[in-house]
Parts: C-alpha cells; sequence; structure tokens
C-alpha cells in the first residue's frame, strides 16, 4: 500500500502551485454550493483542487444515468445522494478538506441558516425558478453575501458567448443569459463545463481579491 | 427610466408587475433592482415605476 499523503504534503504542493499568500486565503475560505448537476459538481471539484477549505454541498437529487453525460460523477454512484457522492470525490483529491453535505431541497426559509457561514455562495440549480428562488431569497435576506450564479449553457458550440458579469448588488452571472434546456437544446458537458468553469473562477476572485 | 442600460419612455402610471407583463417577462424567472437594491418579489404589484428608475433585469433559464 502507499504511504498516505500527509496534509502538510498537500499544502506544500498547493503553495508550489499558487504560492504561499493566495493559498493560505483559499484555505481559509468558506463557499456553500446549492446544486450538484452538471454546474455544481463542476464547480466542486475545481475549487477543490484549489484547496478552498471548507465546502458546503447542498442537494436534493440521486446520481442516475442520465447525469452521467456531464456530471462529475460515476456508474459506481449511480442511486447515492449527490452530496455524499460528490464528497467522497472530493476527498480523494484532497482528504483534508472540510466538506458539510446537505441532502435538501432548498426552499426561501433555510436560506438564512444554510448560508450564514459562507463567504460565497454558489447558485447551481437547473431549473430556472429554483435559481429565481434561490438569487431573489439571497439578495433579499443576505444582501452582504456574495453570489455566484449560472445561467445558459445549455447547447454546444458558441464557447465565447459564455461570459461574467456583476448583474446587480453582489450577484455575479455567468452563462450566456439566453440558451436554456426550455428551447429544446440539450445539455452537454463542455458547455455546462465551461459555465461551471466561469462560477468557479469568478469564486476565486471573490476570495482573494478581497 | 433605465432598464438594463438602455432609456425607456415612461408611459403613464405603471406598477413593476404591469411593466414585466407587457415586456412577456415570467415573474418566477427572474431578479429586479431597482436603483441598486433588490426588489422584493410580493411588493412588484404594489411598486409604481418612477421616470428617473434605474432598473436590471435577470433573467433565468434552465439548465445546469
Amino acid at each position: 500500500m502507499k504511504e498516505k499523503v500527509t496534509k502538510e504534503q498537500i499544502q506544500e504542493a498547493l503553495i508550489v502551485r499558487h504560492t504561499k499568500v493566495v493559498q493560505e486565503k483559499l484555505n481559509q475560505a468558506r463557499v456553500a454550493i446549492a446544486g450538484l448537476g452538471g454546474l455544481g459538481s463542476n464547480v466542486a471539484f475545481f475549487l477543490a483542487r484549489a484547496g478552498v477549505g471548507h465546502l458546503h454541498l447542498i442537494d436534493f437529487d440521486r446520481v442516475d444515468l442520465t447525469n452521467l453525460n456531464r456530471q462529475q460523477y460515476s456508474i459506481r454512484h449511480l442511486n447515492r445522494p449527490k452530496p455524499e457522492a460528490l464528497k467522497e470525490e472530493l476527498l480523494e483529491i484532497n482528504p483534508y478538506l472540510d466538506i458539510q453535505t446537505d441532502f435538501l431541497k432548498i426552499q426561501r426559509e433555510h436560506i438564512q441558516e444554510l448560508f450564514q457561514d459562507a463567504d460565497v455562495i454558489c447558485e447551481a440549480f437547473d431549473q430556472p425558478d429554483q435559481k429565481a428562488m434561490l438569487v431573489n431569497g439571497v439578495l433579499e435576506l443576505l444582501p452582504e453575501k456574495k453570489m455566484v450564479s449560472g445561467s445558459g449553457m445549455a447547447g454546444y458550440g458558441n464557447s465565447n458567448a459564455i461570459q461574467t458579469r456583476k448583474a446587480m448588488g453582489n450577484l455575479y452571472l455567468c452563462g450566456d443569459e439566453t440558451t436554456g434546456i426550455e428551447t429544446g437544446k440539450c445539455l452537454m458537458a463542455p458547455r455546462v463545463a465551461i459555465c461551471a468553469a466561469h462560477e468557479a473562477n469568478q469564486i476565486l476572485e471573490l476570495i482573494l481579491d478581497e | 427610466m433605465f432598464v438594463n442600460g438602455e432609456q425607456v419612455h415612461l408611459e403613464g402610471e405603471q406598477s413593476m408587475t404591469s411593466f414585466l407583463e407587457a415586456r412577456n417577462y415570467l415573474k418566477d424567472r427572474i431578479a429586479v433592482e431597482v436603483n441598486g437594491a433588490i426588489l422584493p418579489k410580493k411588493e412588484y404589484d404594489n411598486y409604481m415605476i418612477k421616470q428617473d428608475d434605474k432598473i436590471e433585469i435577470v433573467c433565468f433559464v434552465g439548465g445546469g
């Protein structure tokens, strides 16, 4: 059996890539991810690889076969709750991350308690009314929190239409803002991952440029 | 008034709800900011738009 990788070794390796000043900020950061599908599972992988110290993963769904075209799960995860399946995967990248999970369908009345400790909240739902519910709820109830949301990443091609902008208050919006599943477009791994990378990249900027 | 950065002429008295309906926005898929503050959904019916308002509307489409 291979020797166990220590916390110190992982820290050293992250500092080699990120520098000490950056890594110390990432270690302290707290990010909540609401929705662990194509957006959320990819955002979580990016942030775990970056060594973001405290992650809160929230979803009400279980992994099914239709998820595997774009979400960071495998056959071995089928039927398992997404939060615990994803946590297990992230701990294979960095076993020393603090990862909290909630197997829960988020309603407006959960928002204050669920997100009070987060530095940044990532909206990564797939249904547009759920996205709007969470964004409105956070902007109304926790206006001081920074929030990153995704809207418009269906289909393929047209990579450069996906953008990040500060849309209002503390809300940063990623996506092309038009291409949805409503228009009959499919959802495919690359374009969803481009949007997820926009979200994760904006989250890192919010953490590091504070 | 300005809507998403574009100047728009306000025609008579209009609530946020009637303005959004006239422009075919789906109320449960948007967020609306007026003059830098989020407008809670429960206030859409009562909020009367003013000529110098700066309104930002974000639309959510499905997929994730």
